[in-house]
């Protein structure tokens, strides 16, 4: 006879971790459910278009002509002047506060910065249609174009009249949001680097450059690698800010200070007027891309990681 | 009192809320946003004389449609009317209740309301693309007095599916044949040029915000946030400023009996002082209905709100448009 108070203790323990395993699994259901039903939807789009759909620019409700070409680049090129922008500035937070700064102002920088990652993204949108579009057209795209656009090949980037609404104000904007995710993950994983690793570095001489350089660096590269994913991660999906700040035109232009539009953004904008099926189940293959695009820079990203390990290993 | 105590009056008072909602026959729509102010005030009125509850989502014209469609409303509201032959596939019927019309908005240096002119043929030029300078010959020549700048043209759209869009689109496609074959009309189109704002409020922004900028909004969102609007020059040759006296205009010229399902858009109508993009909005129902006792509802509530408007009418202007009985009770049977 077993002990009853023991028994029920065992009892507790099956249903504990049948109810676990219950929500690990409900994850992958709902990830599948929703894979269905995005192909689902866009299977009469996928009929009518084909491949064709990936590369052409044509966005017609009318004729229900419908391309994917215009949000797919506006979605990769937001994205990556937000990484091309946020990076750099996240990893100067980051070292800034690990680093340089000194202890009492360690916690009110970081602080701010948790802050910021908080901000709605329909702040941002507002903030930036608000103050920072008319200081664009005013100032800063102006003087892009009277010197970056005089020179040749990479000139074209930046032609255009200057309006403020535009590609390159969405991903200013983006960068801005992905700072706050970067520069924190990126401080928590250098502040994990043994302290005794740098202290030997800086004893035998070497400047904090070149301790970040050889030390920090290399030792977080898995963590620092995850953090920009995260950036990314958002920046690919970010809808509101985008919305109000891209122009929303399906045309497609050399310059990024034209306008422009991302997946996200046309979603938003156009998925509760679409009439018709043909123009619905576009709609839905665009959310279906965009979870192609997103899955496939995490694969990447993965792969990365996984390179890098195999170097590590040969290395030592 | 305790905080339970609270708590529990809290319970008791939400519970009898709920209760007096669920007891009278409450009618849904869904639809249009452009009338969705005025709705909402009949709405608040007709609840307080009869009891009976009417909500509207302002969900979109094209959203109207489509709930209409999967009857989950008792009607909807579209700002595009739909024409008789898709009518008839799906049972509808459609009536007009709201007139008003799109005002083509300017940001430019120096410009206020109702300066600039403008006719159809270079409004379209301007939406193609064609003209891009502020001092085109086209402009200029319209507009002798004005000094207009060597700017660029920035043209604003809706980005979403809009009925407004519709009005505008359906204006242009009557003024430029070039435009009714490379883009065409609905509540969204492939705009060959400019910048897409959300709603009409999306719009109105873009426009304050970028120099040089020209957009078209509802009336009311052009009066309300104070925009230089533009005259245009109607079917009859004259350049009108929009108002609620040109709208009037317009719908006066409309001849609504000779036409079937009241298929209508009021762009471009004859008049002295018609407004030339006015356009109606229209409720959506079904001619055949599974539960009768709500159309009915919704019928006498859209006729209370066209008897109200007649005679508040009839107070301020004599002789302007109107609908005499509410035409489509006669067509809804059980």
């Amino acid at each position: 006879m077993p002990d009853p108070k023991h028994s029920g203790a065992l009892l507790q323990d099956v249903v504990f971790r049948w109810i676990a395993r219950a929500f690990a699994f409900l994850v992958l259901a709902i990830l599948l459910a929703i894979i269905v039903s995005l192909i689902y939807g866009s299977l009469p789009a996928m009929q009518r278009f084909g491949f064709g759909f990936l590369v052409d620019s044509e966005w017609n409700p009318v004729t229900e002509k419908f391309g994917a070409l215009v949000p797919i680049v506006g979605t990769l090129v937001t994205s990556t002047i937000a990484l091309v922008i946020g990076v750099p500035v996240s990893f100067g937070i980051a070292l800034f506060l690990t680093e340089l700064s000194p202890p009492w102002l360690k916690r009110p920088l970081g602080t701010a910065i948790e802050l910021l990652a908080a901000i709605p993204s329909i702040i941002y949108g507002m903030w930036g249609l608000f103050v920072l579009a008319p200081l664009f057209a005013d100032h800063v795209q102006p003087w892009l174009i009277h010197t970056i656009g005089a020179a040749p090949i990479i000139g074209a980037l930046f032609k255009l009249p200057p309006q403020g609404i535009g590609v390159f104000t969405a991903g200013f904007v983006l960068a801005i949001m992905v700072i706050p995710f970067i520069a924190s993950v990126v401080r928590d994983v250098f502040e994990v680097v043994p302290p005794v690793l740098k202290e030997s570095a800086y004893g035998i001489g070497c400047t904090t450059w070149e301790v970040v350089r050889n030390i920090v660096l290399p030792y977080t590269r898995v963590g620092v690698i995850g953090a920009i994913m995260l950036g990314l991660g958002r920046a690919l999906g970010e809808t509101m800010a985008v919305t109000f700040l891209i122009g929303n035109a399906h045309q497609l232009s050399a310059s990024i200070l034209a306008p422009g539009n991302s997946i996200a953004s046309a979603l938003a904008n156009e998925f509760t007027e679409a009439v018709g099926d043909v123009y619905t189940s576009a709609l839905i293959q665009l959310g279906l891309i965009l979870f192609v695009i997103t899955f496939v820079v995490l694969a990447l990203a993965k792969l990365l990681l996984l390179q890098l390990a195999k170097g590590e290993g040969r290395r030592t | 009192m305790t905080l339970k105590h609270v708590f529990a009056n809290v319970l008791v008072v939400a519970l009898a809320l709920l209760a007096s909602a669920a007891s009278a026959v409450d009618i849904t729509g869904a639809g249009a946003t452009f009338p969705y102010p005025i709705y909402a005030k009949w709405a608040e009125a007709y609840k307080a004389k009869t009891g009976v509850g009417m909500n509207y989502q302002s969900i979109g014209s094209g959203g109207g449609i489509k709930q209409i469609q999967n009857k989950t409303v008792d009607f909807g509201a579209s700002d595009m009317p739909l024409k008789p032959e898709d009518l008839d596939k799906d049972g509808l019927l459609q009536f007009p209740t709201v007139i008003g019309g799109d005002v083509p908005v300017v940001n430019l240096e120096g410009v206020t309301a109702g300066q600039l002119k403008l006719t159809g043929p270079v409004l379209a030029d301007i939406y193609l693309g064609k003209i891009v300078k502020w001092n085109d010959p086209a402009i200029v020549k319209l507009n002798p007095t004005l000094k207009l700048p060597d700017s660029e043209i920035t043209v604003v759209h809706r980005s979403d599916g809009s009925g407004t869009t519709f009005i505008w689109v359906n204006y242009l496609s009557k003024m430029s044949p070039e435009w009714k074959q490379k883009v065409g009309e609905g509540t969204a189109v492939a705009w060959p040029t400019g910048v897409g704002g959300k709603g009409n409020e999306g719009v109105a922004s873009y426009v304050q915000r970028v120099k040089g900028s020209i957009g078209y909004v509802e009336y009311a969102y052009a009066l309300q946030n104070k925009m230089a609007s533009v005259q245009l020059q109607n079917r009859d040759g004259n350049f009108v400023t929009p108002s609620a006296e040109t709208f009037k205009a317009a719908a006066a010229g409309a001849d609504w009996s000779k036409v079937p399902g009241y298929y209508l858009v009021l762009t471009d109508q004859p008049g002295k002082n018609a407004w030339p993009v006015s356009g109606a909005t229209f409720i959506l129902m079904y001619k055949s209905q599974p539960k009768p006792e709500k159309a009915r509802e919704v019928l006498k509530f859209f006729d209370w709100a066209y008897f109200r408007m007649r005679s508040r009418d009839r107070s301020r202007t004599p002789g302007s448009p109107r609908l005499k009985t509410l035409p489509a009770s006669r067509s809804i049977r059980p």
